[in-house]
């Protein structure tokens, strides 16, 4: 078991050209959440810093998973699950009977391990969220689908072929396909849930590249099993281990001198 | 920590410490060489300075390759970041050896002056130096590397009196040019040891504690 919880956001000391004082777009307190009697989290308290992007880390069934989908009430599609505490986004707790999951939903994107574009053209992809919200006029969405397309690294690829099956795109460009259909909507966060690990080294690039770019303007919270990843796109880190969070900090601290020795036993591969 | 990575540390630590044996005892054989002006042991650490470059070598593309390949990070990583740059002290330390070594020769091919400089206390206080930080290494104890650290301003000031026993000795004997100055010149080589054994010191303790400690009071001010 985890001795104790290091909730370290110490954002005056990231490497970041950004406003390290920003406030906190994400704050959780005391979050347990249970697959039916068994629990998957405890007693989980963190703040995400706006504009930044924070890596989740740690072994398979540590709860990583679990607690980003708590982020956009993704748990609530699975039957016999319960939560406790509160997840705040600006302040606002997502939790609350007036909130609108839909709308939630809107403002936080998810993007998941595996490409899943609609048996549908490239535009109708990114097209499909913006008709959902009612834009039906034509040039107000080409130019949503323009700039989100662009926004994700793939226009140059797909702008003469916008009409043609998504599905046939490469692996690489389906993710970013995804990418795009999730900043179509205008979202303020977007959740990755290791989004890279089905993809090849030069594709994987691309998509971490393409979250350098992106931070700033979104809140990006990645989910990776990948720890040199974490460490190449993330401003913060989060150490998960059986449901508990053991250790968050700054990326670069986490990576050359992690305060808790299971964190080190863990991304020095000393684990168990 | 995955097999391959640890077999690769382990070899490393292996190379580091042959190094560290070599070099230190060619500190001790070059101050015994010069204290007992023994030519015949001096060539023989110049010579052995060969297998030291080599080594350094040896050592700086382990970590590399260890870079490269298993990408390390926390605690192995400062372990091949401080082995990086502790390797590079070794050798410069061994370059000094070679320097002492280098000013018995010379030393030996005059009449011996009585000079009035008693190296002795500098020179057990260097070799005690250099023998702590690489117990320090071995025992990865950053206490013992805080003494070094400690030590390194009385060597210093052994190294300014010398200085100014030297520079009197030239305006009253300025006959004794050459051998002077090759005391100042072990003197200085003892001096720059202490100050490499230092930088062991301040990596033995980044690579235990994780902190930087190397121009602290510097960054404290600012």
């Amino acid at each position: 078991m985890v001795d104790s919880v290091i909730v370290n956001t110490d954002f005056n000391k990231a490497n970041s050209v950004l406003d390290l004082n920003s406030v906190n777009k994400v704050s959780v307190s005391n979050l347990n959440f249970y697959y039916g009697a068994a629990q998957a989290l405890f007693d989980i308290s963190m703040d995400i810093p706006q504009g930044l992007v924070t890596a989740f880390i740690g072994p398979s069934g540590c709860g990583k998973s679990t607690f980003l989908r708590t982020l956009n009430r993704m748990n609530d599609i699975i039957d016999n699950t319960y939560i406790e505490g509160k997840v705040l986004i600006d302040g606002q707790d997502i939790y609350g009977s007036e909130t609108d999951v839909v709308a939630l939903r809107k403002k936080v994107g998810m993007v998941f391990q595996k490409s899943n574009p609609f048996p549908k053209s490239i535009f109708d992809n990114i097209a499909y969220g913006p008709r959902i919200y009612g834009i039906k006029n034509r040039d107000q969405l080409n130019e949503t689908v323009e700039k989100s397309l662009i926004r994700a690294g793939l226009w140059d690829e797909v702008k003469d072929r916008l009409n043609k099956s998504a599905i046939d795109l490469s692996g690489g460009q389906q993710q970013r396909l995804c990418i795009a259909r999730a900043l179509a909507v205008d979202p303020e966060i977007l959740l990755m849930d290791e989004p890279a690990s089905a993809l090849d080294p030069k594709a994987t690039a691309r998509i971490e590249d393409l979250i350098g770019e992106l931070r700033g303007d979104y809140t990006i919270i990645i989910v990776t099993h990948n720890m040199q990843q974490a460490a190449r796109v993330s401003d913060f880190t989060a150490f998960f281990y059986e449901g508990n969070l053991v250790e968050f900090g700054d990326t670069k601290r986490i990576f050359t001198k992690p305060k808790i020795k299971q964190t080190e036993d863990y991304i020095t591969g000393r684990f168990g | 920590m995955p097999r391959h990575l640890q077999r690769e540390i382990n070899n490393l630590r292996q190379k580091i410490l042959t190094l560290s044996t070599v070099v230190e005892e060619s500190v001790y054989l070059s101050v015994k060489s010069f204290m007992e002006r023994d030519a015949d042991l001096a060539a023989k650490i110049i010579n052995k300075d060969q297998e030291v470059d080599l080594i350094e070598i040896e050592v700086e593309e382990e970590c590399l390759k260890i870079l490269a390949l298993h990408q390390p990070v926390a605690v192995d990583l400062r372990y091949i970041i401080a082995a990086l740059k502790l390797n590079n002290d070794l050798e410069r330390i061994g370059d000094m050896a070679v320097k002492i070594a280098e000013r018995t020769v010379n030393i030996s091919r005059h009449n011996v002056q009585e000079v009035p400089i008693d190296f002795s206390s500098m020179a057990e206080k260097v070799k005690l130096m250099l023998k702590k930080s690489l117990d320090a290494l071995v025992h990865m104890n950053s206490e013992l590397a805080k003494e070094v650290c400690i030590a390194d301003d009385e060597v210093d000031e052994l190294h300014r009196n010398t200085y100014m026993v030297v520079k009197n000795q030239l305006s009253a004997h300025p006959e004794h040019i050459s051998v002077l100055l090759d005391f100042l010149s072990v003197s200085g080589c003892l001096e720059r040891i202490a100050d490499h054994t230092t930088n062991i010191a301040e990596d033995i303790i980044y690579m235990i504690e994780g902190e930087i400690i190397r121009h602290s009071k510097i960054r404290e001010k600012c």
